[in-house]
């Protein structure tokens, strides 16, 4: 990518995220009340879009060739496995990311 | 003038307590984001600016990984309003509580972010205490934390001996942690299943590079679908 596009492409993000956040304050001005359709979109949407990210993370892993994606299931199940322990956000991500490093720069 | 600025430091002292476990997580996240984008070969330029103005981390995170491949920015805008759907039920939850306090309702709009939100939304503002200002100081303290996190991230990167190979798992770890809280959370798995496997199944079907378009359409209609059955009291 260029400038501009790298530029552009942060553009987009910005208006995309801000659309999301005023929108609600255009379309529902006066305390009317939400239609159904988005209240049910709002309760089951989010579950499924941090499924969709965790196989966007995981896009590149090939199960096939390489390490067949061992540093990856290892390091989540870590990660599982600390946030069930402790429920601690930070520690759970930060083990796991610790974990990875360890697992790909002297094992794997 | 007076008044007003007790007002003003009134409401700051209450907003600050709220703040500090933020503090410590949008630092060390900040500061992992700005690491990462100057292992990724940005300036400091890049987390800066981008966390002063896109102000969404997850999103963050994944816009390194945009920037880093081809120009597409119309997947870059879809992505964008995916992960970010969310805070569309934030504004819908605050429609009332930031109505009536002026120009400080476009800030507030402008950095709802995730811990922003849960502040605001559920913090026990005293009588005395100007809830306009407070909500504002809670939301620009936030706002610091995560600017001064990456941009110190994205200069001290540059300056770190040990071996990063790897680092870039901290989002991998960071979904995964967001998805677990979620499951945890809710009592049917539906979406959540659906959610992994419809992704997976695009994956498959049409390769690392294309598949994200198609699996936020599969997904959303199939959550249109599925309303019915999943409405039956059951996501409640």
């Amino acid at each position: 990518m260029t400038v501009l596009q790298k530029v552009m492409t942060i553009g987009v993000i910005v208006l995309g995220t801000m659309l999301t956040r005023f929108l609600p304050f255009l379309l529902f001005p006066s305390g009317k009340p939400t239609p159904k359709y988005i209240q049910y979109m709002g309760k089951v949407l989010p579950s499924a879009v941090f499924g969709l990210l965790v196989i966007y993370c995981l896009k590149n892993v090939s199960l096939l060739s390489g390490n067949h994606g061992m540093p990856e299931a290892i390091s989540i199940a870590a990660v599982i496995a600390l946030h069930l322990w402790k429920r601690q956000m930070l520690l759970s991500i930060a083990g796991g990311t610790v974990c990875y490093m360890l697992l790909v720069q002297l094992v794997f | 003038m007076g008044k007003k600025k007790d007002v003003r430091k009134k409401a700051f002292r209450a907003a600050f307590p709220h703040t500090i476990p933020i503090f410590a997580g949008f630092w060390f996240l900040g500061m992992t984001y700005g690491i990462y984008m100057n292992v990724s070969g940005f300036s400091f330029w890049y987390p800066m600016l981008m966390s002063l103005t896109i102000f969404a981390g997850s999103m963050e995170f994944v816009a390194v990984n945009l920037l880093l491949g081809a120009f597409h920015p119309l997947q870059a805008f879809a992505m964008t309003l995916m992960i970010n759907a969310r805070h569309l039920f934030y504004g819908i939850s605050m429609l009332d509580k930031y109505r009536g306090i002026g120009w400080k309702k476009f800030y507030l709009i402008f950095g709802m972010c995730d811990e922003s939100f849960s502040i605001n939304y559920t913090a026990k503002i005293p009588e005395d205490v100007d809830s306009g200002w407070f909500m504002f100081f809670v939301t620009l303290l936030n706002h610091f934390y995560w600017f001064f996190g990456a941009v110190l991230g994205g200069i001290f990167g540059s300056f770190i001996r040990f071996n990063t190979e790897g680092l870039d798992f901290v989002m991998t770890a960071m979904f995964v942690v967001i998805f677990l809280e979620q499951w945890m959370k809710e009592k049917s798995h539906v979406s959540a299943i659906a959610g992994i496997l419809l992704s997976l199944f695009c994956l498959i079907f049409f390769g690392a590079d294309d598949f994200m378009i198609p699996a936020m359409l599969v997904i959303f209609v199939s959550l249109t679908l599925l309303r019915g059955k999943l409405e039956g009291g059951a996501m409640a």
